[in-house]
């Protein structure tokens, strides 16, 4: 484990510590408007994917910067990211299931529902 | 380094180790708060992938300013707690007391924004149940989860703001040492806050502003 | 076999001098139990309430097997019936099994296996403990103003919409016990990270150490997802928000699948931890290593990693896609592996061993008939077309039976009996406790056996009425309920009593290897006088790689050596 593996080299100074942390700020308050003004530009489905892409590069922003995730400490690092392996078992087999599901059995399918077509052996088409 | 003087604990034997305890004991329970928060998430698009046109709808129903406002004050928030990190760290006597003074200045802000709208949301009579103003079938259940995810958000803002209060009290009446690994823990806790709520945002305020 | 093997290995008794300084005496007076921070005394804590529950648990058991003694519905009513077998599933699963192990013999002797003075956060162990006690306190109030009739799973629309009962106190409290428990495990995975001894590599931890660590792994990363999908049914209940409803175009398997995504792992938090006491008490009453040290590990990391991908095969006939069903069917076999090498390396680590039968050996050896059983009927279970079969049948019930209360608890009481000169620092009475191990097994078998060949004709699980000819199965599983209780509270009898009469116990009675070993029995509040060190693996019950003698009982080494 190296000697600055736990923020020993952390800036120390009011200086030092704004000129670490106001340009994160900044570039986070910028993509947070951009994603705000992408959301009224029609892109049909991509618009829900390129406000996702932009909370993700958010995320990783407050993790590396301010969650000290940048530190070179292997255990910190397991630790900031082991949850993305168990959320996308979640995602994975939850969506395994809604995507092929029979017709009979969607929630959608209820009369006066909006219907999602449905492709070959109930499958949905995408 | 060494000598953790009075903000050393059981079982620890040096300040640096307790230190490095902290950060991983709060980031193990960032991880369970990241799949709790991660669950009902993948509960909202699991619904949403059956309702995509009625969750567009009931979405733009939301109010975009309180939100995008409340996006920018937290955000700030994150900004002044992270500064407080450092400072408490460098021992930064009144950086700190102004970073942590403000990170709950931001937090009391942003709960107050959202209880007027949460008050708008209630005139305009977004709430499931009779008298729910959209037919579209499938937009109450976005409802729902706006009602169920948002509160639960600010019920960790609340946690947040109480344990921030409480270690800049216990640090001002010099109970605790700014040199405390706590204020880096609790920093840890207050950005996770901020993550969830940039998840939230273009779940809740984004969709489906393209369409007329 | 040499008239060595047969010969017992006896317990060595220590002189009755005065006790040397140690946790129990450290400090007096109830406050200073109420306040403290050992987690030695901690755990002493968890076993009474855990005690508690699991007494509560076993009533609701007992008034069931009164129920079905006869095919008509005569002791209660049907609705109460289901409120009877809602709170054992609750206080079992949650109040009894989750915490079992780990929060009583784990929380003692995680630390003291890994030489720590303490867990990583001390104060959080105790608050999980008020906390737990809070949430119990709880749910004897759900069940005092009526009780709560939807089954342990709360499946909605039914505990959202129709249910007449306490469901959101229930829920409440399972969303807090749950806090709990994730108190316990992140405590856990920091201590095993951060507080072992010097020379304690993670290829030289105990296998109980390793057990523990993965179920807090699984702990931590399942329980909140729990807590999500009770919180939406608190949400839809409570405030009316529709969010599984049916009528609006919710989904209602979406509960199950977060509901399984915890509750399945759930049941490998239950098991895992029986595997770390099994394989030190097979190691030590065969005076072996264990087989394959590096592949148990691995089997257990495997386990507790893809424990979190079979949950689907709750769902098979919900409705779920058939796509989806195979997917997870596929898994569930897939988890099959790791259970098994554990199974077969046991089996090794027994061959050519001098093994004794004493009680803990003689729980642990049950504990591997009966998990085999439960573990290949799960195969069974796993298989889509015999699952739609015997769905919601005593089938199911019989095989989760044979993992959690043949598996867990039988490895529950064996810990308890090989650890208790460690805890207390007194011997049971050995001749009791092989008679308990003995009638365990049998009470055992005798009851749930019965309950593969009713499910398999068809007997439908959660009726307190039924057609008579099932009779014969309920009657024969009711009377081994009778003997699996007499087998469950006999060691609270002997055990109590050993507490005062029983003969001293020495550091290490066992002639075992832990470091939990070095230390005095009962150990000193901070756990080691001199605190170890570590240059070897775990089990060194004999020089490696040489054959066992036959001649000669193996010659035996602690783990540790002093600073």
């Amino acid at each position: 484990m190296s000697r600055h593996s736990l923020g020993e080299g952390d800036p120390k100074t009011l200086g030092a510590i704004l000129w670490r942390t106001v340009p994160v700020w900044a570039a986070l308050i910028a993509l947070a408007l951009a994603s705000c003004a992408l959301a009224y530009v029609p892109m049909g489905g991509f618009n829900m994917a390129a406000s996702l892409a932009i909370a993700a590069a958010k995320m990783v922003m407050v993790g590396v910067f301010f969650m000290h995730l940048r530190r070179p400490d292997p255990l910190l690092r397991l630790s900031g990211g082991a949850w993305l392996l168990w959320i996308s078992f979640l995602l994975a087999l939850v969506f395994a299931d809604q995507a092929t599901r029979a017709p009979i059995s969607q929630p959608a399918r209820t009369e006066g529902v909006t219907q999602r077509p449905t492709g070959p052996a109930g499958m949905p088409s995408f | 380094m060494n000598s953790g003087g009075e903000a050393l604990r059981e079982p620890w034997e040096s300040l640096r180790r307790q230190r490095e305890a902290a950060g991983f004991g709060m980031w193990l329970f960032l991880n369970s708060e990241a799949l709790l928060f991660g669950a009902l998430i993948a509960a909202f698009f699991a619904t949403r992938f059956y309702h995509p046109q009625a969750f567009e709808a009931a979405g733009k129903e939301a109010e975009i300013v309180y939100g995008t406002v409340n996006t920018l004050v937290l955000l700030t928030s994150s900004l002044t707690m992270a500064v407080a990190s450092f400072a408490t760290r460098a021992e930064l006597r009144r950086v700190s007391f102004w970073s942590l003074g403000l990170t709950l200045a931001l937090g009391l802000v942003f709960l107050g924004l959202k209880i007027m709208e949460w008050r708008s949301d209630l005139e305009k009579g977004m709430v499931p149940g009779p008298g729910f103003p959209m037919e579209q079938p499938g937009a109450v259940l976005f409802w729902g989860f706006y009602w169920a995810l948002t509160p639960l958000h600010a019920l960790h803002l609340i946690g947040g703001l109480s344990t921030v209060g409480f270690l800049t009290w216990q640090a001002a009446r010099g109970a605790r040492p700014l040199r405390s690994p706590a204020f880096e823990a609790a920093g840890l806790y207050w950005h996770l806050i901020d993550v969830v709520w940039i998840f939230l945002y273009p779940l809740i305020y984004l969709q489906g502003r393209a369409s007329s | 076999m040499s008239d060595l093997a047969a010969r017992r290995v006896r317990p060595a008794e220590a002189p009755a001098e005065p006790w040397h300084d140690n946790y129990l005496t450290a400090e007096q007076g109830i406050l200073s139990w109420l306040t403290t921070t050992d987690h030695k005394r901690i755990a002493l804590l968890y076993m009474a309430s855990l005690l508690a529950f699991f007494i509560i648990g076993g009533f609701a058991a007992v008034m069931m097997r009164l129920e079905l003694f006869t095919p008509a519905q005569d002791v209660m009513t049907a609705d109460a019936y289901n409120r009877m077998f809602t709170l054992h599933g609750t206080v079992m699963v949650w109040f009894f099994l989750v915490p079992s192990i780990p929060n009583t013999l784990g929380n003692f002797l995680l630390p003291l296996m890994i030489g720590a003075r303490d867990l990583a956060f001390p104060r959080v162990n105790l608050a999980s403990w008020y906390l737990f006690n809070g949430a119990g306190l709880l749910l004897l109030l759900s069940l005092l103003l009526g009780g709560v009739d939807t089954g342990w799973t709360f499946y909605t629309p039914f505990s959202t919409m129709f249910s007449n009962g306490y469901v959101l106190l229930a829920a409440l409290a399972v969303v807090l016990v749950g806090f709990s428990s994730i108190m316990t495990g992140l405590n856990f995975i920091a201590t095993v990270h951060l507080l072992r001894a010097p020379g304690m590599y993670w290829f030289r931890l105990p296998l109980l150490v390793w057990a523990i660590y993965a179920t807090s792994i699984v702990i931590v990363l399942a329980t909140p997802v729990l807590t999500a999908s009770l919180l939406l049914i608190v949400a839809e209940r409570g405030f009316g928000l529709p969010v599984f409803d049916p009528a609006h175009g919710g989904d209602p398997l979406l509960f199950q699948h977060l509901f399984w995504f915890y509750s399945h792992p759930a049941v490998y938090i239950m098991i895992l931890p029986s595997f770390g006491v099994i394989s030190e008490i097979v190691t030590c009453f065969a005076r072996r290593r264990i087989f394959g040290y590096t592949f148990m590990i691995y089997a257990i990391l495997w386990i507790a990693v893809i424990g979190f991908l079979v949950w689907g095969h709750h769902m098979f006939v919900s409705g779920q896609s058939l796509f989806a069903s195979l997917v997870f069917s596929f898994l569930s076999f897939v988890i099959a592996v790791p259970s098994a090498i554990k199974v077969f390396n046991w089996s090794f680590t027994l061959y050519r061993g001098q093994i004794t039968f004493e009680a803990p050996m003689l729980y642990a050896l049950g504990f591997i008939g009966l998990f085999t059983l439960g573990g290949l009927t799960g195969l069974f279970l796993a298989s889509v077309p015999i699952d739609i079969h015997v769905t919601d049948t005593y089938f199911v019930v019989a095989h989760f039976h044979f993992i959690m209360v043949g598996g867990a608890v039988t490895a529950l009481y064996g810990g308890l009996s090989f650890w208790w000169p460690k805890i207390t620092g007194r011997l049971y009475p050995e001749g009791w406790a092989r008679f308990a191990a003995v009638l365990m097994f049998f009470g055992f078998i005798f009851t749930f056996f019965p309950m593969f060949i009713m499910g398999y004709a068809g007997m439908p699980r959660r009726y307190g009425a039924y057609p008579p000819e099932f009779q014969i199965w309920h009657v024969m599983s009711s009377s081994g309920a009778v003997l699996l209780a007499a087998a469950y509270l006999l060691p609270m009898g002997y055990l109590t009593l050993s507490l005062f009469r029983g003969a001293r116990a020495t550091d290490d009675p066992w002639a075992a290897t832990g470091l939990e070993w070095r230390t005095s029995s009962p150990p000193p509040r901070h756990n080691f006088r001199r605190m170890p060190v570590v240059d070897e693996g775990p089990y060194l019950y004999h020089p490696e790689s040489e054959g066992p003698h036959h001649t000669e009982r193996e010659p035996h080494e602690n783990q540790g050596r002093g600073a």
